[in-house]
């Protein structure tokens, strides 16, 4: 029954079954958006974490930190009531929309982003930047100089998020609603197609995710290789 | 590398959607309706002569009459006729019709080691299970069927305690819940459009064990979220939506709804 189910599985992929791009293709949409945002916040919380001597920095970093394991189910809870029509931004209709998801993956890939970018700026932005202003660099090349040298880190924190996000289930579905053809998402369509017994849908979406996942961790460890070198 | 990456980045997130025309709609709604595959049959029917497009949010009746109450949604299309009612007289509704029902059945293990086949009618049958204490899944979530398996309940005396080991509440859907029945050799209450709509059934080691009993009847009405109580209610589209599943057309295109073994999962009821 399992080759049987797998084989038509493969069959829906090769065949690119109008459904299944429709669901892989929102994934990924909401997920670059929300992985989008989620790298210029973080981005900008470890730069001034790094570059400004902010005080109770190192009580932020361990919130932070804590924050990277922020279980989902809580972030789309918050959200949810904060998004319903009875909530404080329910005036904005955004529950149970595209938008919703990107809201909640952002929070959820924000401070990996940060966390882990700032771990890699630490590692060699103070000399870096001593360095290019020793040089005569302005502030601002010097700021690029300490980016530079820490892109392929940087790259690596992005594609762990990403990683994250991508395959995340409850907060897309609690903020998201599942709907068809609107907020129906790869995870959460999963979830259901197993519930309804149509297992080909599910492990087609799953084999998807899967090799997307492949693909991430591939880039992922060619930026720590690259960083390295 | 990392410079090819970002253009094929920002290519996947903003390539433009296509803008949905025409006006929209969102309903909470049951997953017996969702999961038989009704709501993706008739919705598209709808569209194509009104131009409206339904989003439907599948959750469990007491979730879905919930969305409705916070305006979270325009419409509700449930099967709790009595919550429902009372509802529509706390004014948290308006509008409301019955379009179409379908009934409940007990399932339970193939072999019936209670012998539930037997039963004169669905009280006795659950007496039986309870007396022999044989594993029972409930939805435990406040849905429609919870409702009216916990109204059963009531009838034989008490709802099943904490201490009751066979009593096992899910918590989730109906799909769900008869799964959790499958694993555990259970009997459960389930409405039989979910059933039907189960692709692996013949593999569960489940069958019905008891139907027909008139206390087993499930209505399913629909009412929109009273406009007076919040702002962006779409209305006037919802209403559209109302008329059109009691008009003529509605109530035929529901009546004519086979799941994809042939069988007749809803009957339409609108007066």
């Amino acid at each position: 029954m399992l080759i049987e189910t797998l084989k038509r599985a493969l069959l829906l992929i090769v065949q690119l079954d109008p459904d299944l791009l429709e669901i892989v293709f929102l994934s990924l949409r909401v997920t670059c958006i929300g992985i989008l945002i989620a790298s210029v916040l973080g981005l900008g919380i470890a730069l001034l974490l790094e570059l400004r001597k902010i005080p109770g920095r190192g009580l932020i970093i361990s919130i932070l930190n804590t924050l990277t394991g922020l279980p989902p189910v809580v972030v789309g809870l918050v959200l949810y009531i904060i998004l319903s029509r009875s909530g404080p931004l329910g005036f904005l209709g955004l529950l149970y929309t595209p938008v919703a998801m990107v809201i909640a993956q952002t929070v959820l890939a924000t401070p990996i982003v940060a966390a882990l970018s700032h771990a890699a700026i630490v590692a060699t932005g103070q000399p870096v930047r001593d360095t290019a202003l020793g040089l005569g660099a302005t502030k601002f090349q010097a700021l690029l100089a300490v980016f530079n040298d820490a892109r392929y880190a940087i790259m690596a924190s992005i594609a762990a998020a990403f990683g994250r996000v991508m395959a995340e289930v409850g907060a897309v579905l609690m903020v998201g609603g599942n709907i068809a053809h609107h907020t129906r998402v790869m995870t959460t369509s999963i979830a259901m197609e197993a519930d309804k017994g149509d297992f080909e849908l599910a492990i087609a979406l799953g084999i998807i995710l899967l090799s997307l996942s492949f693909l991430v961790n591939a880039a992922l460890y060619g930026f720590q290789r690259m960083g390295r070198k | 590398m990392y410079k090819k990456l970002l253009p094929l980045f920002l290519l996947i997130a903003f390539i433009p959607s296509i803008l949905q025309a025409g006006e929209v709609i969102k309903c909470a709604s049951t997953t017996s309706t969702r999961n038989s595959g009704m709501l993706d049959y008739l919705l598209p029917i709808f569209k194509k002569s009104t131009g409206i497009d339904v989003q439907v949010i599948a959750v469990g009746t007491g979730a879905a009459l919930e969305l409705g109450k916070k305006g979270d949604v325009d419409v509700v299309l449930t099967h709790a006729d009595d919550l429902e009612k009372q509802l529509v007289d706390e004014g948290y509704f308006i509008d409301r019709e019955e379009i179409m029902y379908n009934d409940f059945i007990i399932l339970g293990p193939t072999n019936d080691p209670v012998g539930v086949k037997a039963a004169e009618n669905v009280l006795d049958a659950f007496k039986k299970i309870r007396e022999a204490e044989a594993n029972f899944t409930s939805r435990g979530d406040n849905s429609g069927t919870n409702m009216r398996e916990n109204r059963i309940w009531a009838m034989t005396g008490a709802m099943p305690e904490r201490s009751n080991t066979w009593y096992l509440a899910v918590g989730q859907g109906m799909a769900k819940t008869i799964r959790v029945a499958a694993e555990k050799q259970a009997y459960t209450l389930t409405d039989r459009a979910t059933w039907y709509s189960m692709e692996d059934k013949d593999k569960l080691g489940l069958d019905i064990v008891l139907e027909g009993d008139p206390a087993l009847f499930n209505q399913y009405g629909v009412m929109i979220v009273n406009p007076k109580n919040f702002d962006h209610i779409n209305y006037q589209s919802a209403m559209n939506f109302v008329i059109w599943l009691t008009s003529a057309d509605g109530q035929e295109a529901i009546g004519a709804f086979r799941d994809k073994l042939g069988n007749v999962l809803f009957t339409p009821n609108a007066r």
